[in-house]
């Protein structure tokens, strides 16, 4: 299973306007996606439900994890570390 | 037939049905369904109608607020759009077999609970929209849904109203509005005279006494209130209103025309904004110019700082509306009261007496250089006659090194190749001691701008949002007057032009006063405008400025009032 880790640098973290964008980036893919925050200690949580990712609780610094499974998978993960790589195209 | 007497707000008078605002708080009832399938039709559906009431919100929000207000409906639609919330729902009442209202309630709980134990205030204020969000499918699944119920043109009756309660009317349903609590410079009573409708505050009734729908008088001049009239008031009434909507029709055709003393004295009458829509209110209703341009919206419920380019572009939109005109903009005016988590602002005990507005400039300029060069940029790019006010000054130290920073904003603007605009640099007078010190004061700065409501606040050390003791908080008060003299002297002997942009600068039985006072500039919500001008038309300035003797030399608020209202009669 494919999977990246990423640490936040947006002064934001994953907040309001970041999470929407990352959400709906996942969402876009047909593969399953989850993310944990590695620094907060927590568990996977289902990266598509904005709630979820809410409830990670990332700030600016910490470290996720994303794990993909399913159908363009390397794809998925390529593209939203381009989203968080460019900070959210702030 | 039940009469009232409350805290006069917005002049007008309101006849119409009563509509009873009071947000509802619901009980969770909990059972077993039987048909497990229904039930979940019944959630869907509930889900569906909060939906379609955060999209209607969102667009009113946009149109007529802001684009940050209308992404905390934007947000709290994806709340509704969450994957895993609906598999939970889903699995609460088809697995489970529990009722909506339970499954609702407990899955939003789940994550607002998740959310607020997080460390960071960010967090922990997203469980209270997630609150929001659960509260409002919860009405609609009990069948409580508060927007909905203004359906025809009404006067609104509440406890009292915040600006996430009055976002959600339809601004054209409201008739008048009535609210139990609030002084007369609270919320109410400056979205009334936004709106031009009459208003009433601190009124003495019980929301529960009286059914919704009864008719109503309400007289915004008076601060009267009507409940169940006789058909005899109701003709005295209507006249009255129509000898009334007489008077503003002619007030607004002369609106255009310059407000011109009988014996020659012209004064600038402009308009306090917060947004595009109230400018071009104000350019609707004559005003000359913007005295106040209030800029916190732009800080408000973000998480992060509003880029440079942001503020910009808003400042250029309703610069644009504005044409060649005078632009006072005030810089960012925030405290303790609000949260802003991006500022570091904290919780304080005081928070009208903290860390707030121009007090930033020492731990945080780069808040005030990047306000300073979006306002330097969109400037240079419109034709406004710019002028920049900073707000609570107390001391020579706040302009000195705001000015710097001015200097800097618009020298790197320079550097950069950008077109910089002249800018004129101002104090809003609204904290004692400016007033005391304005001969001090004037030397370094192009104009002062006297904030009567907190002016008023701090002398008399009055809250001016509590009830109890808001009707102390006159500007009226001769302490009050004896400071507006003060700054006007002061600013006049250095050669300085003074304004007003507080409630004040807009009650037309003020206007011989001010005039008698000396006031070059009179800054006002924009429906007020056309009545004010018509008054300064009225006023010969010589006779203005015995008034201003006169009514200086009276010992009590009420005195004043009474005097000046006596004059207005004429």
């Amino acid at each position: 299973m494919p999977s990246l880790i990423l640490t936040i640098q947006h002064s934001s973290g994953l907040h309001a306007r970041p999470a929407a964008q990352f959400v709906k980036m996942a969402a876009s893919f047909p593969c399953s996606l989850t993310v944990r925050n590695i620094t907060s200690n927590k568990l996977a949580a289902n990266a598509k439900s904005v709630l979820s990712v809410l409830t990670q609780g990332v700030n600016k610094g910490h470290e996720i994890e994303l794990v993909a499974e399913g159908e363009r998978a390397e794809e998925a993960l390529a593209a939203i570390k381009e989203l968080i790589e460019s900070n959210f195209g702030e | 037939m039940q009469k009232f007497i409350g805290l006069p707000a917005s002049s007008g008078i309101a006849i119409g049905p009563a509509w009873i605002y009071q947000p509802v708080t619901v009980t969770i009832e909990r059972r077993a369904v039987a048909d497990a399938a229904a039930e979940w039709t019944r959630l869907q559906t509930a889900l569906s109608m909060a939906r379609t009431q955060l999209q209607a919100l969102e667009t009113r929000a946009r149109e007529n607020i802001g684009a940050s207000e209308a992404d905390i409906f934007a947000a709290h639609q994806m709340f509704l759009e969450d994957e895993e919330l609906l598999g939970t729902l889903k699995t609460a009442v088809l697995d489970q077999r529990q009722n909506a209202e339970a499954a609702a309630y407990d899955s939003f709980e789940h994550y607002a609970s998740a959310l607020e134990s997080l460390e960071e205030e960010y967090f922990k204020a997203r469980a209270a929209d997630v609150r929001d969000v659960s509260r409002r499918v919860l009405q609609c699944l009990t069948g409580k849904v508060d927007e909905a119920a203004l359906e025809q043109p009404s006067v609104i009756f509440a406890d009292d109203l915040t600006p996430s309660d009055t976002v959600a009317f339809d601004k054209d349903k409201i008739l008048g509005l009535v609210t139990v609590r609030g002084g007369p410079t609270s919320h109410t009573a400056i979205l009334a005279r936004g709106l031009g409708v009459p208003a009433i505050v601190s009124a003495p009734v019980r929301l529960g006494d009286f059914l919704p729908g009864t008719m109503v008088i309400l007289d915004g001049a008076t601060g009267e209130l009507t409940l169940g009239p006789t058909l005899a008031e109701l003709n005295r009434a209507r006249q009255r209103q129509a000898e009334w909507q007489t008077v503003r029709a002619a007030q607004l055709a002369a609106a255009t025309q310059a407000a011109t003393t009988p014996d020659g004295h012209t004064v600038e009458v402009v308009a306090n904004i917060g947004n595009v829509e109230d400018a071009r209110q104000a350019v609707e209703n004559g005003a000359e110019g913007v005295g106040l341009f209030r800029t916190e919206f732009l800080y408000l419920d973000r998480e992060t700082m509003p880029s440079e380019a942001d503020q910009t572009a808003i400042y250029r939109e309703v610069f644009k509306v504005m044409g060649r005109r005078i632009m006072v903009v005030r810089t960012l005016d925030i405290g303790g009261d609000k949260a802003v988590p991006y500022l570091g602002l904290q919780q304080e005990p005081n928070p009208f007496l903290g860390w707030r507005a121009i007090r930033m400039i020492r731990e945080r300029p780069d808040v005030l250089e990047s306000q300073f060069r979006a306002l330097l940029a969109a400037g240079g790019e419109t034709a406004v006659n710019l002028h920049i006010m900073l707000p609570m000054v107390s001391s020579l130290a706040e302009i000195l090194r705001a000015r710097e920073l001015l200097d800097a904003a618009r020298a790197s603007l320079q550097a950069e190749g950008k077109p910089v605009p002249a800018v004129h640099f101002g104090i809003m007078v609204e904290v004692p001691s400016a007033a005391v010190l304005a001969d001090l004061l004037a030397p370094h700065v192009d104009f002062f701008s006297i904030g009567t409501n907190d002016l008023t606040q701090y002398t008399l050390a009055v809250d001016r949002t509590n009830e109890r003791v808001a009707a102390l908080a006159s500007p009226y008060h001769p302490s009050v007057l004896r400071l507006i003299k003060m700054t006007i002297d002061a600013a006049d002997k250095h050669g300085k032009w003074v304004g007003m942009c507080g409630e004040l600068a807009g009650d037309e039985i003020a206007v011989p006063l001010l005039l008698g006072l000396g006031l070059d500039e009179f800054s006002m919500a924009p429906s007020s405008v056309p009545a004010v001008k018509a008054a300064i038309r009225r006023w010969p300035l010589t006779e203005c400025r015995a008034i201003a003797e006169h009514a200086l030399n009276l010992p009590q608020a009420i005195d004043v009032i009474e005097y000046l209202k006596g004059l207005s009669t004429r």
